[in-house]
């Protein structure tokens, strides 16, 4: 019998030749990724257990990206920052992206890719559970805990038990009103926030393969919604050619055998989606955009590892020029290089920055985390108080953007710019 | 690892999620330090939404005010327990605030790794749901070789499932430990 991707990928890291679902292996670390949060509860652990002067198992493989907590003023979360550069200076890593610098990137999961660290057929881990996104590039990548990772920092293996795969076929390029979230919005109100749980999903077929790799990336990245252990999409020359455009570095990817065995095949049409919002509190509490329309509204949200990326912007500019929002809206870059794209890209001569200005939209000053996942309580776009808002994140548990008396609402950058503009949820078709 | 786990319950719903349990802004505390860690215990499921804060009736604070460590030592969990963000902080922010067991009829992945692999407390999975079955308050013992929990405030035994492939981790304590008998580390 065949292996899926993942499979394959596991095996390969294991020194097998085959592996089946359900085995416990251990497996060679590509990339271990950690950031600000988890960055400093990972080096204490790994310095407790390996001994104050241990160095890192190969410093080529350690990056550091600092993200979550950077525009505020909470001490701590500077403290935290410190905490980072001691380590990486001690370590004399080289890919740490520090605050302050030029080398300051933003959301890691966004930054990984455009620094070259996302390779086809590679082991991923990161101390985030959106560590997922970079499935879209054919790799194995999920997120740990900082245990898992201050093990990987020292011996650069991990025991993994390998997941069965769920296949997500879609058919059919994508109508003009639909996004890839709207895509995995749908699917996670079929299967539900544990409908995947300790499963890979794969996601196939020639809708997923018209996608460009910004929009494979949001698929995979909300697979931990569903529980799934990781989202992969196969690689071809959409891949190569972004990957190629980073790295230099060599890799290996992987294709299913033709004979490989899944858990389970769903097959969707992609013109029979609608533009899918997921309600509060929970990510598979689906409805559709049309059935919310009316749902009043305080704010609107673009932003995070999910939806804040060029492409995102892109599409939201696209509905916003020429008019104003009506809901309280935020604009926050992934990453530095998107912050770049806002001000260099243009729509019929207007940059977006111009485009979400006129609209009367806040842009933030940095990119990062910021309010995705509330912060400090200064930190830019909190919902601070029961306020309504639609966003393009990727989580809209109770308190997850701040206050735990809001409501959050989550969407695709059309559905949420559509609704900026008028007070309420509204249908992108509207302006589209 | 101790054979007998005894406590009161602190019951929750379905899908809590690692935001629920220590909730994002606090996650800037230092671990290392042993007085700035308590801060954690403080702060341990205060993202709850009130009303669904120790069922039945909601709103019973899981730790006091002013203080790190809870009554509560046994957590009744519903479904996909621990979802959301990888934060090992929140297995460790209920380690800190005293928490011994958890029993719920399942978890989210990464919270499930992060409580065996960090060897914070033991993640049983329970055969039905227990919510309903049992009060927080109740007094609860865990009898771990035998794989049941007693409700003792009502009298009534239920069947937890086995442990598993976790096991020897669990019994090694922790995956350091672990990856030690597999011969990866120096001891
Ligand atoms: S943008 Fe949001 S979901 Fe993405 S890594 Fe940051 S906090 Fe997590």
């Amino acid at each position: 019998m065949g292996m899926t991707m993942t499979e394959k990928v596991l095996a390969r890291h294991a020194g097998r030749t085959r592996v089946a679902p359900g085995d416990n292996i251990w497996v060679d670390v590509d990339i271990l990724m950690t950031h600000d949060v988890c960055g400093p509860g990972t080096i204490g652990i790994f310095r407790k257990q390996f001994g104050p002067t241990a160095r890192v198992w190969d410093r080529e493989k350690v990056v550091i990206i600092p993200d979550h907590y950077i525009f505020t003023n909470d001490q701590h979360a500077h403290r935290n920052i410190d905490v980072l550069r001691t380590f990486v200076k001690e370590q004399d890593l080289p890919y740490y992206y520090d605050v302050g610098t030029d080398k300051y990137k933003g959301v890691c999961h966004i930054a990984l890719p455009e620094e070259g660290h996302t390779r086809p057929g590679e082991v991923l881990f990161g101390t985030d559970s959106h560590t997922c996104t970079a499935g879209a590039f054919g790799e194995f990548a999920t997120g740990i805990g900082n245990t898992d990772a201050a093990l990987i920092m020292g011996i650069g293996k991990l025991w993994v038990k390998v997941p069965e795969t769920m296949r997500f076929e879609f058919e059919g390029p994508l109508p003009p009103y639909l996004m890839a979230k709207d895509l995995i919005l749908h699917i996670i109100g079929d299967i539900g926030m544990d409908g995947a749980t300790y499963r890979a999903m794969e996601f196939a077929g020639d809708g997923v393969m018209s996608l460009s790799i910004e929009e494979r990336m949001t698929l995979c990245n909300m697979v931990i919604e569903a529980g799934g252990k990781n989202g992969i999409i196969p690689t071809d020359a959409v891949t190569e050619a972004f990957v190629k455009s980073k790295t230099a570095k060599p890799y290996q990817p992987v294709a299913d055998d033709r004979d490989a065995r899944f858990h389970s095949v769903r097959r969707y049409k992609t013109a029979d989606i609608q533009p899918t919002v997921a309600k509060p509190h929970s990510p598979d509490n689906r409805g559709t955009a049309r059935e919310c329309t009316g749902t009043r509204l305080d704010r609107a949200y673009i932003g995070s590892c999910t939806g804040g990326k060029l492409n995102d912007f892109i599409a939201a500019a696209k509905i916003l020029k020429g008019h104003q929002v009506k809901a309280d809206t935020y604009i926050v870059p992934a990453t530095t290089e998107v912050a770049k794209g806002l001000a260099t890209t243009r729509l019929d001569g207007q940059t977006l920055i111009e485009i979400f200005q006129q609209a009367g939209a806040k842009i933030s000053q940095g990119a990062s985390c910021a309010a995705c996942l509330g912060g400090p309580s200064d930190t830019f776009g909190r919902l601070n108080k029961s306020e309504v808002c639609i966003s393009t994140t990727n989580r809209n548990f109770p308190g997850r953007m701040g206050s735990k008396t809001a409501q959050v609402y989550l969407a695709s950058p059309y559905t949420v710019a559509a609704s900026a503009i008028r007070g309420e949820i509204t249908d992108p078709r509207e302006f589209l | 690892m101790q054979d007998i786990i005894q406590g009161k319950a602190y019951v929750l719903g379905d899908n809590i999620d690692t935001d629920q349990i220590i909730p994002a802004k606090h996650l800037v505390y230092s671990l290392s330090d042993p007085e700035e860690r308590k801060l954690y215990g403080k702060y341990a499921m205060s993202g709850v939404p009130d009303a669904a804060a120790g069922l039945p009736q909601g709103n019973v604070r899981f730790v006091p005010e002013n203080d790190h460590r809870s009554p509560f030592q046994i957590i009744i969990g519903g479904k996909n327990f621990g979802c959301g963000s990888s934060r090992e902080h929140a297995p460790e922010a209920m380690q800190i605030a005293g928490i011994q067991a958890v029993a719920a009829e399942s978890y989210a992945r990464i919270f499930y790794r992060n409580s065996v692999d960090g060897g914070f407390f033991i993640p049983f999975e329970t055969t039905q749901r227990l919510i309903g079955e049992v009060k927080t308050g109740d007094d609860l013992e865990i009898n771990v070789p035998k794989g049941t929990l007693t409700n003792r405030t009502s009298g009534k035994t239920y069947s937890l499932r086995p442990l598993g492939d976790v096991l020897e981790i669990i019994k090694a304590g922790g995956v350091f430990a672990y990856a030690r008998q597999a011969g990866f580390l120096k001891s």
